[in-house]
């Protein structure tokens, strides 16, 4: 089982790397989205993945006897979820803006913040970003 | 429980809170944040006041012994840290009252700042790795929010790049956790510095200390990791920007040299010259990138990453007397960048544009303000007796004791050109005369005066630090001894 999630783990990772590198917006969102993801089964397989009994401890004992699922990794997923969920929401309503007031996804074409250029160095290149 | 250390972030909190309120009234807002701010310095200065009488001070959140519940911990190098923080803010504060325009304050300027802040204090102070993460969350989503607060085009541009490059940051800084969790089955700073003595996997090690050296690395705009600061830090307004050269990287480098000294206490032998070699070009390509720059804030942002390589170069040396000089590098370099840029902002309002070229006549029109910009500026060159001379020249020590002579040349170097920048700077905007009669800005005295109150008191500040530097020096030399001797600091936390 460890074996399959770690796989699938980095599978994810380098599915995300490649939308990462695209010069499209939106692939990188998707790309981001992905990374998460990734790092969250990450987190998950690194928690040592045990079948047995939830972490609730008897009425009127202190400890649990025998083991038990390691409910740590769950929760540190369960706030990395959240904050990423929120995160991504402002990431698109940002690109979405930015797309707005500079007509372009295509991150090459982002000039607004960078000093004026004096010769237009993207005149053959017109086609759609990938 | 000690309650005190939760100030810092309850202070803030409640600030933002309130002002979010109160978000019809633009004077109930600014009384607020200013008050807020004033509070915030109180509380921070007694916890560094008690951390340096009575030692290391732990809080542990809902009384739950040290490694299973979440612990914030206070020395001497957080301590100063939140205390100087919270004196920036406070004059960001009040400059805002007039640098920042009526529609950013009635959309939120004041809660975002508080907000910022609140996750700020919350990385300094925590005592756990995931809740660091999750601070660094706080302070980000605070950050993007004040980045694109005003929806201009450049702004919306430098935002797409902030927040894209952060984002994979944060994802770099979450997987180490996730990694280093696995490795040793604890959150908790204290404790996996105490199993991390005994586990000896190098392969591993240096895997997790490169993911976090990626991660704090892009948040401090070290080297390979730069570009997105100067394409973003320029954008927003001068406030804005003075609080984020402030202390955005510098949260960035205190978690490098937190987890590095802590975690990874005996350095394998590449990750020291690997970060030397990040410092020796951080400091190179920054100085380089403002010798070229025309526009005075893009120019700024260039500084404040040539300022991050001296930091890491005194990481890098891993000895006390190297710590010592970072950490009083960064204690005098946060008022020194904000500082800059609210000058930034000032000559920006006065003189109508950010060209250099198109600047003059601030000296003959703004005597006050010209000497203002002398001390951060010349902070900034290590030019004696400014404090930015007594970091540098802790470091350039250190380096000399531990022969890394390559190094130190570099640094003095950097030095002569960030010289030069400052110089061209002053004599450009300040010294030559101005294009017309007088300078564009229709301020009047008293409106001008709140702009420069804040800009006067911090160059005083760090004027009056550069002449009697033994205290701020102790204060970094003490936390410099935390930090290369971890006992006291486990010792503190576990109990």
């Amino acid at each position: 089982m460890e074996l399959i999630l770690a796989v699938v783990s980095g599978l994810l990772f380098a599915a995300s790397f490649y939308l990462l590198l695209r010069r499209n917006l939106l692939r990188f969102v998707i790309g981001i989205i992905i990374l998460g993801n990734a790092v969250n089964l990450l987190i998950f397989t690194m928690g040592r993945l045990t079948r047995e009994v939830p972490p609730v401890i008897p009425y009127g004992q202190k400890t649990i006897e025998g083991a038990y699922a390691n409910p740590l990794p769950q929760a540190l997923i369960l706030t990395a979820i959240v904050i990423s969920f929120g995160l991504l929401a402002f990431t698109l309503v940002l690109i979405y803006r930015n797309y707005t007031v500079s007509e372009t996804v295509d991150a090459d074409n982002l000039m607004a913040s960078e000093p004026k250029r004096d010769v237009d160095l993207q005149t053959e290149d017109k086609r759609l970003p990938a | 429980m000690k309650v005190l250390l939760v100030l810092p972030v309850i202070i803030p909190a409640l600030t933002g809170i309130l002002t979010l309120l109160l978000r019809r009234s633009r004077r109930a807002q600014r009384v607020l944040s200013v008050l807020g701010a004033t509070a915030l310095l109180g509380a921070s200065s007694v916890i560094l006041w008690n951390v340096q009488t009575e030692g290391i001070q732990v809080a542990q959140m809902g009384d739950w012994a040290a490694p299973f519940g979440i612990t914030l911990v206070a020395d001497a190098f957080s301590a100063g840290l939140i205390t100087i923080s919270a004196f920036v803010a406070l004059a960001v504060a009040v400059y805002a009252l007039r640098g920042m325009d009526v529609e950013r304050e009635f959309f939120g300027f004041h809660t975002l700042l508080h907000l910022l802040m609140m996750g700020i204090n919350g990385a300094f102070i925590t005592g756990d790795l995931f809740n660091m993460y999750v601070w660094f969350e706080v302070l980000l989503i605070a950050s993007f929010v004040l980045l694109v607060l005003g929806n201009e085009e450049r702004q919306l541009d430098g935002a797409v790049k902030y927040v894209g490059i952060n984002l994979v940051a944060s994802v770099s800084f979450l997987t180490a956790i996730g990694l280093l969790y696995g490795f040793t089955g604890s959150l908790n700073f204290a404790d996996i510095a105490t199993s991390m003595g005994n586990i000896r996997e190098a392969g591993l090690e240096a895997t997790i200390a490169a993911l976090f050296l990626v991660g704090f690395g892009i948040k401090a705009g070290l080297f390979p990791l730069y570009f997105w600061l100067p394409a973003s830090y320029h954008t927003p307004p001068a406030p804005v920007s003075a609080i984020f050269a402030g202390l955005l990287t510098k949260v960035g480098v205190y978690s490098l040299i937190r987890i590095f000294t802590l975690l990874f206490p005996e350095p394998t032998g590449y990750t020291k010259t690997l970060l030397l070699v990040v410092a020796g070009l951080t400091m190179v390509i920054g100085v380089l990138g403002a010798v070229t720059e025309r526009n005075v804030n893009r120019l700024l942002a260039f500084l404040v990453i040539s300022a991050m390589g001296y930091v890491v170069m005194g990481l890098g040396f891993f000895t006390t007397l190297g710590l010592a000089g970072a950490v009083f590098y960064i204690f005098q370099d946060i008022p020194v960048k904000a500082s800059l840029f609210l000058i930034g902002g000032v000559m920006e309002r006065e003189t109508g544009t950010t060209e250099i070229g198109k600047m003059g006549g601030l000296y003959t029109h703004r005597p006050l303000l010209a000497l203002a910009f002398i001390v951060p500026a010349f902070s900034l060159a290590g030019f004696p007796p400014f404090p930015g001379f007594w970091g540098k020249l802790t470091l350039v020590q250190a380096g000399l004791e531990t022969e890394n002579y390559l190094i130190v040349a570099v640094a003095l170097l950097v030095g002569a050109l960030t010289l030069l920048v400052v110089g061209q700077l002053w004599a450009r905007a300040f010294w030559s005369p101005a294009r017309e009669d007088g300078l564009v800005s229709t301020d009047t005295f008293l409106q001008r005066s709140v702009l420069q109150t804040p800009i006067v008191v911090l160059a005083v500040a760090l004027f009056a630090v550069g002449l009697y530097a033994q205290p701020l020096f102790e204060l970094a030399h003490q936390a410099a001894t935390n930090l290369t001797n971890t006992a006291p600091y486990i010792q503190a936390v576990l109990g």
